[in-house]
Formats: structure tokens, sequence, C-alpha cells
């Protein structure tokens, strides 16, 4: 595939979607849809460890909540500018994916170990974002309504809606650049059998701690925006499990180590979770009893997610004849 | 527990001192036996958990979820039939041993492909799954029941221990000395061990092994059903109760080693203890933070556990 031929779908859907707050005016709509985007950055975050590398983080909140206190905390704090709190938080999440991500694939961490692990960090995050005063403690932290573009706030949703996309874009960007290059084929390489890649040269411990650290810091860039355009942070919503829950299930139903998964996987989810809002009332908790529910019927009946069932669809429907073209049972294996 | 949340009162003062809290040694001592209580119940409810790994090597964290929902159904029984929670063991041991028996055979089997990682999702699918429906029906609120012994105790001179607790001590170590003879001494015991072992030899000899595993799993989940009908005189219940249990379950499994029976039961007294002193020490939240940490450290630095063989 040609350079321009690996991006031109990207930059038609951001195009596209970048339309939206010209055509939608509804408020609610606008909201869903930014919400939905700051989701799609944190599962663009784990897709990258997770899809791309095989490590199944069931704690990646413990970056969203990094990224979210330190642009929080730095501009209620410090005072300092949110543009470059935003940057900082992103930083900062990346130091800790790193930190983490040392520890636990040093000592050899794989599977069910690590996905306890990295759970286990997030809680201790969360008690002690709780407990400590700097964080406001479980009273949380209010960022100053201040309506400025330079103050990272602005007079329209629609904008902020342009700058999740411009987020969401370089996380695409991101993913299809790795998926191209050679640290993306080691990634690939590790996931599918490390002690191979181990003996063809490749250093997985090095491989690994780059895609941790590339995917906490696009996690944490997720809990930035959080913080940016709900203005209002506590311990169990940036530490919280739901964040961890989401960018887990996202790339899962959109198609798990692929470009476009997450964001795919994040509209079902959040349009799912809304509709069956609508449709049940407030019930608390029954957006999530969807999720839990999806995840299991992904794993079971499409492992490759909904992107992939719809290339198998795509192709099945293209040449109806040929079976050999449904590879239904290899998807299962990869993960 | 009004001794234990006593002495955590008296705890809590000590903290604005500097130097650390000195306690009489009665105080020390009543919050190493509760430890010990309380560590029985974790000790239970980590069987459930290491039995599943031992057997199934797979971490089940559906585990916390099966806790809250048997836990809402002791409360559903006392509220609906005044069923007492020490009776209700009679009908929800078996239940939940058919429910775990089913969620394995018909759900987590066919739904992960046989695929470590696949099972590892399914579970957290089923965790969030029934963890948000009990949110649904229940709605946040935290409930107790009402047992006339919740507030009995036995006075051991220098101690006072709440009745409920000294019960559930008991009935765990039988529970756990049942199950040990189960697997020792019948032949689904010998299955089991087999399969743990071996499961492809133990199929040419003609086990069924998604049978065996079934069975387990229902094992672990009867075991949950237990922990339940001993918790609820003392303890209270949320959708996120079982959350807390687990976390706890999951540090003594590895603490004990993953897979052994002898290594959960002695870890689950270890970490009853711990907790109970780092209450005592440190207040209730910072406690939390001790587990985690325990947790943290033996995966890092030993995760075959104090007492596990495998990697």
């Amino acid at each position: 595939m040609s350079r321009v031929a690996a991006y031109l779908p990207i930059a038609a859907v951001v195009a596209l979607a970048a339309v939206v707050p010209l055509v939608v005016t509804s408020n609610t709509v606008i909201n869903f849809l930014v919400f939905t985007l700051i989701v799609a950055v944190a599962a663009q975050g784990w897709n990258l460890l997770g899809g791309y590398g095989g490590q199944y983080s069931f704690g990646h909140a413990a970056f969203f909540g990094t990224g979210a206190y330190v642009t929080a905390l730095l501009q209620t704090q410090a005072g300092w500018n949110p543009w470059a709190t935003v940057l900082l938080g992103i930083l900062a999440g990346a130091a800790v994916g790193a930190v983490i991500g040392f520890l636990s694939f040093r000592s050899g961490l794989r599977g069910s170990y690590f996905a306890l692990i990295t759970l286990a960090f997030a809680e201790v995050f969360r008690i002690l974002a709780n407990a400590a005063g700097i964080t406001g403690g479980a009273a949380g932290v209010l960022i100053r309504l201040d309506v400025r573009p330079e103050n990272f706030q602005f007079a329209s949703r629609g904008t902020f809606f342009w700058v999740g996309l411009a987020v969401v874009a370089i996380g695409l960007v991101l993913t299809r650049a790795i998926e191209r290059s050679r640290f993306g084929a080691h990634l690939v390489a590790v996931r599918e059998n490390e002690d191979a890649a181990r003996a063809l040269g490749v250093d997985p411990l090095r491989v690994k701690l780059l895609a941790i650290t590339l995917s906490a810091g696009l996690t944490a860039a997720s809990g930035g925006l959080y913080a940016q355009y709900f203005l209002f942070l506590d311990a169990g919503i940036a530490y919280g499990a739901w964040i961890s829950v989401e960018a887990l299930v996202a790339p899962i139903i959109g198609g798990i180590g692929t470009v476009f998964g997450p964001l795919v996987g994040a509209v079902v989810l959040q349009g799912l979770g809304h509709l069956t809002g609508h449709l049940a009332g407030e019930i608390p908790g029954i957006s999530l009893v969807v999720f839990g529910a999806l995840l299991i019927l992904a794993v079971a009946f499409a492992p490759d997610g909904a992107t992939g069932m719809a290339g198998r669809l795509w192709r099945r429907w293209r040449r109806p004849a040929t079976p050999t073209t449904t590879p239904t049972a290899t998807g299962g294996e990869r993960c | 527990m009004p001794f234990a949340s006593a002495a955590r009162a008296a705890g809590r003062e000590f903290i604005s001192n500097p130097v650390a809290p000195m306690f009489s040694p009665e105080i020390v001592a009543t919050a190493v036996l509760n430890g010990l209580l309380t560590g029985a119940v974790y000790a239970l409810v980590a069987l459930g958990l290491t039995l599943v790994y031992g057997v199934l090597h797979i971490i089940n964290f559906a585990h916390g979820a099966l806790l809250t929902a048997a836990m809402f159904a002791v409360l559903v029984l006392k509220l609906w039939l005044g069923l007492d929670p020490y009776v209700a063991m009679v009908p929800l041991v078996p239940l939940f041993f058919i429910i775990g028996y089913a969620l394995q055979r018909f759900v987590i089997g066919p739904a992960s492909h046989g695929n470590d990682a696949n099972i590892l999702l399914v579970t957290l699918g089923l965790s969030i799954l029934i963890e948000n429906l009990l949110l649904a029906i229940f709605r946040s609120d935290t409930r107790t029941i009402d047992v006339p012994y919740a507030f009995m105790s036995i006075d051991l001179d220098f101690a006072l221990l709440a009745l409920p607790r000294v019960i559930a001590f008991g009935v765990s170590v039988v529970v756990a000395a049942a199950l040990w003879a189960l697997l020792a001494l019948t032949d689904t015991g010998k299955a089991i061990r087999a399969v743990a072992k071996e499961k492809l030899g133990a199929a040419l000899v003609g086990i069924d092994v998604a049978h065996v595993y079934a069975v387990t799993f229902g094992l672990g989940t009867a075991c949950l059903a237990v922990a339940a009908c001993l918790l609820m005189p003392t303890f209270y219940v949320s959708p996120r109760a079982g959350g807390a249990f687990v976390f706890v379950a999951f540090t003594i499994v590895v603490l004990g080693g993953m897979g052994s029976i002898p290594g959960a039961l002695i870890g689950g007294l270890f970490i009853g203890v711990v907790e109970s002193l780092s209450g005592l020490y440190f207040g209730e939240s910072l406690g939390q933070i001790g587990i985690f940490a325990i947790f943290i450290a033996i995966l890092l630095f030993r995760p075959t556990g104090l007492f596990g063989a495998r990697a």
C-alpha cells in the first residue's frame, strides 16, 4: 500500500466527521459526540498496547486519571496555561505507563497477571487521589469557568468537537504509522509469540515498554480532554473502573488491533448505551449491563469486532460463491 | 463488630499524634483475633478462586460479582421469606453450584474458544454484567439485615468476639476441610486433580473434561454462597460489595500461590490479620492500600507466591 493510500481512509473519515457540527445544532447530540470522541481516544490508547501488543490492561484508568489530574491541578494550583498542562498531563501519563510497564514486564507478567496488576495500580491511584489533599480529596477539583480559546474553553461545543476530533485524528495517524513501521511489526510479533520474536532478535521488553508508554500517553490525552470539557474531576471519575472498562471494551467491539476499531467501538458503545438509557429509562448501570453483554457476545461470535464483521460481509457480498473468503475461525486464535 | 469499631475509633484519635500509636495488649490481641475471624471468610472466598485457577488455569474475574449476587440472594430470602442467613445456606449452596456449573459449561467455555485471553475477557464481561444488573435492580443503596444474634459476643476475658464472626470462622474451617476431603477422597476429586495435572491425559482415560471444568467452577461458586451466608449477619451489601472482597481474594491467592489450597487458607488468615492491624494503626482507607501494596509487591517479586510451585 502506498503511503497516500494508507492514510486516505483516515483523511476521509476525519473530513466527514468534521462536517457534523455544521449540520447538527442540538447541544445534546454534540455533547454525546464529544464524550464519544474522548472515550475513543482512551480506547485508541488501549488498542496500541492491547490490540497490537496483546497485553490486556484492565487499569487504563491509571493513565486517564493521571492525564486528567495533572491537567487540572497544574491549572488550578499553579495557574499554568491549560494547553501546556494538557501536554504535561500526556507526558505524566506516559511516564506512569513507562514505570508500570517497566515493573510489570521486567517481572515477566503476562496475560491475567498483567491484567490484575494494572487493575491494582489503578485502584491504588484511586484510593490515594481520594485521600490526598492536593487532589481535593473526595470533594474533587473544579476548574474555573473562563471561556476563552487560549484557556482551552470554547463558547461553542462544536469547537470542542473539532479539538476532540483532531486528537482522534492524531490517534488514527499514530496507529497507522505504527502499523506500517518496523516497531509495529515487532510489536505484533511479540503478541503472536514472544519467545519466537526473541529468537529472531526482537527485544520484547523494549518493544512492550515503548508500546505501553505510547498507549498511556494517548489515554492520558483523553483524560486531559475530559478535564477540559467537564471542568470537574474526582477520584471516582479520574481513576474509576468505568474508563478502564470503556477503553477495553470499545476496541474489542470495534475490532481489536485495527486502526478504526476503537473509534467504531466507541461510537457503537456510546450509541447503544444511550439507546438503552432512552428505552429503559434512567436506570443506573443499565448501559454497563449492555457493555458487559456486548463484550461476551463479541468474544464469542465476532472476535474481529464490528469492522472485521463488516469486512467479512463485504467480501461475501462481492464474491458470494467462494466460501474460502469467510475466515470465521482464525480471529479467535489471534487475541 | 462493636468492639473492633471502638478500637478503630481509638486508632483515629491517635492518628493526630506524630508518634506511632500505642495500644494496650488487649486491643492488639482483639484486633489479631478479629483479623483471624475475618481472614477465615476471606480464605473461603479465595478458596473458590484458587480452586478454579488450579484446575482451569484461569483467573475468574466474575468471582466478586458472583459473591455480591450471593449476598443479595441472602438478603432477598431474608426479606421475602424471613429465612435466617445460616438456614439460607441450604438452598443457596446447591443453587450457586448449579449457577457456576452452567456459567462455565454454557457461557465461559463455549464463548472463549479455549483461548486464555478470551476467558479473561468473558469473565470480565460477566462481572460487569452481573454487577450492573444488581445495580439496576437494587440501586446503589447499602443494605443490611437484622438478626437477633448480630451483637451477641463471646467473652474471652481479655477480648470480646462477635458471635457471628466466630460462627463464620468455624463454618469456613469446616467447609475448607470438606473441600479438601472431596478432592482427596472421592472419585470426582480424583477426576478434578487429574484434569488439573494433565487435561489431555485425563481426556484420554475417559474423563469428561468439560464436565470436570464445570463442576470445579460450580464448587468455587458454591464456596461464595457459603461465604455470603456467613458475611450477611455482620456485613452490608451493595452492588459493589463483592469487589472489596475479591481484590483481597486475589491478593490471598497470589500470596498463597495460585492453585494452592493450603496457601489460600494460610494466606487468608494472614491477610485478615494484616488488614485488621493496619486498620487499627493507619485508619481504614489507608489500610486498604496495604492490601494492594502487598498484592503488587508479590506479583512483582514473587509471582509464584509463598506456597505455589507453578510460575
